[in-house]
């Protein structure tokens, strides 16, 4: 008998998928060719090639335009019972198919399955019950007596969590009477293709939704496009900021949720063990793909060796790799490219002097990985105390005083997201009602809902998502 | 750390108020986070070798139970003959770590496991309420050792902790700990009668300072009894407790868990939480009757490759 408990493989299926050799745009409720030079989107964790896609050009974009222009005619005039009855049919059909799309969302992604299985997945179907309930209730919502819709909506999302960020797009735009054209990332456009099978599933009324596929020139075009009145983006503080230069001076309305830089403060009088767990929730959830990622550990110096002691302990019983595998915690790290910027900022922080720890674990030869880290001896002068680094790499700062950790909170750019962790609840309050963040999360970190508004401050974006504040976006 | 907290230790336990700071001082059990961890560390999915090797593991930590007015030596034999061979169609089948019993039991049990490893745990200190005078209880806990109980299973006086008379709990456990002479302590919260992870993380911390050689959720006669959770917190303190002073004490979940798949939660929670230190008898057990055979049943399936019915197994 062997004296360890070495957990065997537990690998999900992937019979459940059926990837196609190519895919078209979804455009007027059909899949089309597009006229671009089209492009292949891989399997992060082996490098698998999985699927060629179509790139939408300029004309690709106009099309779906226009057929969401004249969806939105007969679209925003149905009454909103009816639209729900679409949204509450899509929900359940995400529901049903949640295994196949788990399981698909982790192959083009590289996210571990436990997390697209019991984080997005449900989430999503969530997203959509939950605006699904709004549709013939918006004369409630506090936006006036009768709150028309905005048009055709161009929506540009990340590849952290592709069919999330789709949902949270569509579902509010779609109950509010707006139709959209909707560009996913180019690393991660298999779920966005398999949602708009759904969408014939559900009988849909053909150009509601609009996929179109392709990288930044077709991102440029959509949000350029003349005829679209609403732009939403989720992605990177530059794109977002020129996003906005592209679209000053036009009629149409913006929300941008862009980049973060959160700060986890951990008071002396935490629950320990939990806050470890909030920890590593916060930065190697997702691989540290997350725009609210609590990159930043703010620890009271008094408890600081203690908390990183246990922390170390903890990230040492991560378990890294494939991302079908039902064990797997921290899965692939998404293309080359992000695998390249993480790479250079790390090396960036050992140069500046800060201490940088990695449990031992090993990582597969094939794909694009990353070791969950941790950089300690950091101060705000550090570079990876102020950029986004968008991976499993925590900054550790420490604090004396609840002033100065606040002040330490707020001084970045960013503002998108904090957590505090103690058992005082005065001092969450205090602490609370001075983070400039667009969500403070207590004792808990990464924790979404599709009742909770979701959003910046600064350069974080603005606009909010979820919730009863997530309809004003697609209202006039 | 370690020095400060040793001296820390024997501070403490000077007066009630000073075991009251020090009890309080331990850092908070968030009920939310704590439940989410244990939540997620039981979603493990542990298959094929895996599985085969825990299942062993947890069949070789089962303190097999009977705790009824209506024990006789018939019922404890044949339970004791349970313990020693769990499955009589396979001999390659671990056996039991102990039988857990009354006081008034233990020499039927002690004569009939003679010459097997298995050994006999007696409740003990008026168990399950813990409701008697000191001397009443060291006197049940002396006559069990008496006749040759190896482990004692002692139950703290609830009432005490809750009304917080910590010393008072730490010196029935002193007081019981050396009536034990040789045989080992494992002292019972009654999480289920505690309630809350802050007052089970006092108690175990208590407990482990007072001398306990185990630490042991439940006595089976109150619901709620053993939750993973609370266990977990009862994990950490042990873990914690060694991290301090270098001494090893042991975790005991009792009541309550009855199918193989709780069973490997728990394993997987102890491999995680506190390392596979633990994972041996010596550090961890299963206070269970029915849990055995759904063990034996599984680890049937996983050497034939069938699923046999109830039948099969014996109802002892």
């Amino acid at each position: 008998m062997s004296t360890t408990f070495d957990y065997a493989p537990a690998p999900e299926s992937r019979s459940i998928v059926h990837i196609r050799p190519s895919y078209g745009l979804f455009i007027g409720g059909e899949f089309v060719d597009g006229r671009g030079q089209g492009f292949k989107t891989i399997n992060p964790a082996n490098e698998d090639v999985l699927a060629e896609i179509s790139e939408a050009t300029e004309a690709d974009v106009d099309a779906a335009v226009t057929a969401a222009r004249k969806a939105f005619r007969s679209w925003s005039r149905i009454s909103g019972a009816e639209r729900g009855k679409y949204l509450f049919r899509i929900a359940r059909i995400i529901a049903e198919r949640s295994r196949e799309l788990a399981v698909l969302e982790s192959i083009d992604n590289g996210k571990p399955i436990k997390e697209s299985r019991d984080v997005d997945v449900p989430t999503v179907a969530a997203h959509f019950f939950y605006y699904a309930g709004w549709a013939d209730k918006l004369e409630h919502a506090g936006f006036g007596p009768d709150p028309r819709p905005l048009g055709v909506a161009g929506q540009v999302i990340p590849w952290n969590f592709p069919l999330l960020m789709l949902a949270w797009k569509i579902a509010p735009a779609l109950a509010t009477g707006n139709t959209v054209v909707l560009k996913p990332a180019e690393t991660t456009p298999l779920t966005a293709l398999l949602f708009a099978e759904i969408c014939q599933q559900a009988d849909l009324p053909p150009g509601v939704v609009n996929i179109v596929t392709g990288a930044g020139d077709t991102g440029r075009a959509l949000v350029t496009h003349a005829d679209v009145d609403k732009v939403a983006f989720t992605g990177s503080t530059e794109v977002g900021k020129a996003i906005a230069r592209a679209v000053a001076g036009t009629h149409k309305k913006v929300t941008l949720e862009l980049g973060g830089k959160a700060a986890n403060i951990v008071f002396d009088d935490a629950p320990i063990d939990q806050a470890v767990e909030g920890i590593v929730n916060g930065i190697f959830f997702n691989q540290g793909h997350v725009c609210c990622a609590g990159s930043r550990l703010l620890v009271q110096e008094s408890i600081a060796d203690e908390v990183l002691g246990r922390l170390k302990a903890r990230m040492a019983t991560l378990r890294v790799g494939d991302p079908l595998d039902k064990n797997t915690d921290v899965g692939a790290i998404n293309s080359a490219e992000q695998l390249a910027k993480i790479t250079e900022l790390s090396g960036v922080g050992e140069a500046e002097g800060a201490e940088r720890w990695s449990p031992a674990c090993e990582l597969p030869a094939k794909g694009f990985w990353f070791a969950p880290t941790i950089f300690t001896g950091v101060s705000q002068a550090h570079r990876i105390a102020r950029e986004e680094i968008f991976g499993p790499v925590l900054s550790v700062l420490t604090f004396r005083t609840p002033k100065e950790a606040v002040e330490k909170a707020n001084n970045t750019p960013f503002g998108l997201s904090a957590g505090i962790w103690t058992e005082k609840g005065s001092r969450i309050l205090w602490t609370a009602s001075r983070l400039r963040a667009g969500v403070v999360w207590s004792n808990t970190f990464n924790r979404f809902d599709p009742t909770s508004p979701f959003g910046g401050y600064k350069e974080s974006g603005y606009g909010r998502e979820g919730g009863r504040h997530g309809l004003e976006g697609y209202l006039q | 750390m370690s020095t400060t907290l040793q001296s820390d230790i024997s501070d403490a336990t000077s007066s009630n108020a000073a075991l009251r700071r020090f009890l309080h001082g331990l850092p908070g059990v968030d009920q939310v986070g704590a439940e989410a961890r244990a939540a997620s560390l039981g979603s493990r999915s542990i298959k094929t070798t895996a599985k085969q090797w825990a299942l062993d593991l947890a069949i070789r930590m089962v303190d097999l139970t009977t705790l009824e007015g209506m024990d006789t030596p018939g019922k404890v034999r044949a339970l004791c003959n349970k313990a020693m061979r769990p499955d009589p169609a396979d001999p390659t089948c671990p056996h039991t770590a102990a039988v857990c019993v009354y006081g008034d039991l233990v020499s039927v049990a002690k004569d009939t496991v003679a010459g097997s490893d298995v050994h006999v745990a007696a409740v003990a200190t008026a168990f399950p309420s813990g409701r008697a005078a000191r001397t009443v209880r060291v006197a049940d806990t002396a006559e069990a050792v008496a006749a040759g109980a190896d482990e004692i299973d002692m139950v703290i006086d609830r009432g005490a902790f809750l009304a917080g008379r910590y010393l008072d709990v730490y010196d029935d456990i002193m007081a019981v700990r050396q009536a034990c002479g040789p045989a080992h302590l494992k002292v019972i919260f009654e999480t289920g009668e505690l309630q809350t992870y802050d007052n089970v993380r006092r108690a175990s911390w208590l407990a482990m300072m007072a001398g306990a050689h185990f630490i042991k959720t439940s006595t089976g006669k109150i619901q709620p009894a053993a939750t993973l959770p609370v266990t977990m917190v009862m994990v950490e303190a042990v873990r914690d407790f060694r991290a301090a002073t270098g001494r090893q004490v042991g975790v005991k979940p009792a009541g309550g868990i009855k199918t193989s798949k709780d069973a490997i939660k728990y394993l997987v929670m102890v491999n995680e939480v506190a390392g596979p230190d633990w994972l041996d008898p010596d550090w961890f057990r299963f206070g269970a009757s029915s849990l055995l055979n759904d063990l034996l049943m599984q680890r049937t399936k996983m050497t034939t490759g069938r699923y046999s019915g109830p039948d099969y197994f014996t109802l002892d």
